[in-house]
């Protein structure tokens, strides 16, 4: 019997993760405070943080999937945790921050390996991909478990990797 | 404008790795400043602890921890955390306790033990926490925001990595002297330059380290600190600032994964980090132009020259031109960091908002030997301000005045 690659989102509700081969694009969920037209990333489940609209109906959106970067930096030292390594020793990996022009809001996101800071511009365009976050080995079956997160990958660069 | 309260005494554990538990830091600091008030534990009628997460209940309970070691009187306590605004905080109940009447003398301590290495959050798995998601998902450090900011001041303003290690430089040098500053040496811009980058553009002496220390100070009343010097108090607390954001916050703030949306509803005026001073000018009745001495939060070297803005100092994207004209230097119009700042000190969370506020009361008293702050007069600042951040945009500014 062929294995199949199990997958499980790093955060549960945060991102659309299409099943592969779907052709479906993922995204980032949000919530819209329907009265403000304010967004919110994580998605707000309780109630609208807008001041003034606590009773307003919270709808679920998907987030523009391209952003101009606003700011970026990489990681040079290994995080602690519950940061889990990846690679050993510890590879740099660039983190973005990337404001999305219809949601006027800026949200961070890990930059696909192999991308350095030295390709990075303020304002470039960045768009979202899935991407594997670690591999996570259930210790009694042995199998492993893929643990996907959204990443920003540079427009330009995407696929170079 | 606010009536104020007098900063009677001011005292602290100098700063360093020294392995022994928070509660003697904070005991040291609160006879230290008792002694400086002039002032006796019985005589005091409030005690207000900043917390330290990393101690267990103890911790938790800062203000009844470090008056049960101090010993049992019967008064009113409270224990206040803020993160790195923690000390603020616990002043600001101090100075309402004094200004509503309930007391004359209030005690303020925080005082910290941290572990080795960057700050991490506390383990187990905690899926609903930002601060333990942010590590988890993203990787990100506190380094990763303040590096965030240093490469916006880059290619906004022109700021060079230079600019930066010059602020490291200068409060190296300001610390020099400074018996409760860790570390006391020069630091050249070679010395930067070499050291490993942590998070790009940021090197890791741009980054402020972790450190053990307490700090302490004694409160009064205006009229019983009258009495008790028999004349006026020296320095007073003209503001205390410990303002939230106004919705939406656009500014990326740690511990967070996205800002507020400005699409429904626009950003305000100010962003937060400038609303925090505003508030404390407007309270004391003074303007950024009267300031003569400031101690604000070089978390990283590049954040301190944000604070130049934000506290209204100069004209955004003009940092660099005070640094680099020498006003923010000792001997400059507009020291800041004459204590040596987190650079020589690190960080000892719930203890460092109240340490800005000694050193300030140290500046406006003339008793800062070894690295005074004088005005164009050769006397000591008569206006001072502190300036700090907690998390999730939220920080405090103190205000003295002489």
């Amino acid at each position: 019997m062929a294995e199949t690659t199990r997958r499980r989102p790093a955060v549960e509700g945060w991102f659309h993760m299409p099943e592969a081969g779907s052709g479906d694009q993922p995204a980032l969920i949000g919530t819209r405070c329907t009265e403000s037209g304010t967004y919110f990333f994580p998605p707000e489940r309780v109630m609208s943080r807008a001041p003034g609209h606590a009773d307003s109906a919270l709808q679920e959106v998907q987030l523009s999937t391209r952003g101009k970067l606003w700011s970026y930096t990489d990681a040079q030292y290994q995080p602690p945790p519950p940061y889990v390594p990846v690679t050993e020793p510890h590879e740099p990996f660039c983190i973005a921050a990337v404001e999305l022009e219809d949601e006027k809001m800026v949200v961070m996101g890990q930059v696909p390996a192999g991308v350095t800071v030295d390709q990075l511009t303020l304002g470039m365009e960045m768009e979202l991909v899935l991407d594997t976050l670690f591999v996570e080995t259930d210790e009694e079956s042995g199998r492993n478990t893929e643990v996907v997160t959204w990443k920003w990958a540079p427009v330009g660069l995407k696929g170079s990797n | 404008m606010m009536e104020q309260v007098a900063v009677l005494g001011v005292g602290m554990h100098p700063w360093g790795k020294w392995g022994r538990n928070f509660v003697e830091y904070g005991v040291a600091a609160a006879r230290d400043a008792l002694n400086d008030a002039g002032i006796d534990w019985n005589d005091v009628g409030f005690v207000a602890g900043a917390d330290t997460m990393r101690n267990g209940y103890p911790g938790y309970v800062a203000g009844a921890t470090f008056a049960q070691a101090l010993g049992w009187t019967g008064i009113p306590v409270t224990s206040a955390y803020g993160a790195c605004a923690s000390g603020a905080m616990a002043l600001e109940a101090a100075r309402q306790r004094i200004l509503s009447g309930m007391c004359d003398v209030a005690l303020v301590v925080g005082a910290d033990t941290t572990p080795k290495g960057f700050l991490k959050p506390n383990s187990g798995e905690r899926k609903d926490d930002p601060d333990w998601l942010r590590f988890h998902v993203l990787g990100a450090s506190n380094p990763t925001y303040f590096a965030m900011y240093a490469r916006r001041r880059m290619d906004l303003y022109g700021a060079t990595q230079d600019d930066f290690a010059a602020v490291k430089i200068k409060n190296a040098r300001h610390g020099l002297n400074n018996p409760n500053a860790r570390y006391r040496k020069e630091v050249t811009a070679a010395d930067v330059e070499k050291s490993p980058l942590v998070a790009s553009p940021l090197r890791l002496l741009d980054i402020c380290a972790t450190s053990d220390g307490g700090a302490a100070i004694v409160l009064t009343s205006m009229d019983y600190a009258r009495k008790h010097l028999r004349g006026d108090p020296s320095v007073r607390v003209a503001a205390i600032s410990t303002v939230t954001p106004t919705f939406p916050n656009t500014i990326i703030e740690m511990p967070e994964f996205a800002t507020d949306s400005a699409a429904g509803i626009p950003a305000p005026d100010r962003t937060f980090k400038q609303a925090i001073g505003d508030a404390a000018y407007e309270q004391a009745g003074i303007g950024p132009e009267d300031v003569g001495v400031a101690e604000v939060y070089d978390l990283s070297t590049a954040l301190e020259l944000d604070w130049y803005e934000d506290l209204g100092f100069c004209g955004p994207g003009e940092a660099e031109k005070l640094l680099r004209d020498d006003v923010t230097t000792l001997g400059g119009r507009l020291p800041v960091n004459p204590s040596g700042g987190l650079a020589c000190f690190g960080e000892a969370v719930p203890a460092q908002a109240i340490a800005q506020v000694c050193e300030i009361a140290w500046q406006l008293q003339g008793r800062a030997e070894g690295r005074q702050a004088l005005d164009d007069a050769g006397e000591p600042p008569k206006v001072g301000i502190t300036a700090n951040q907690g998390l999730f945009g939220h920080g405090s500014s103190v205000l003295l005045t002489r």
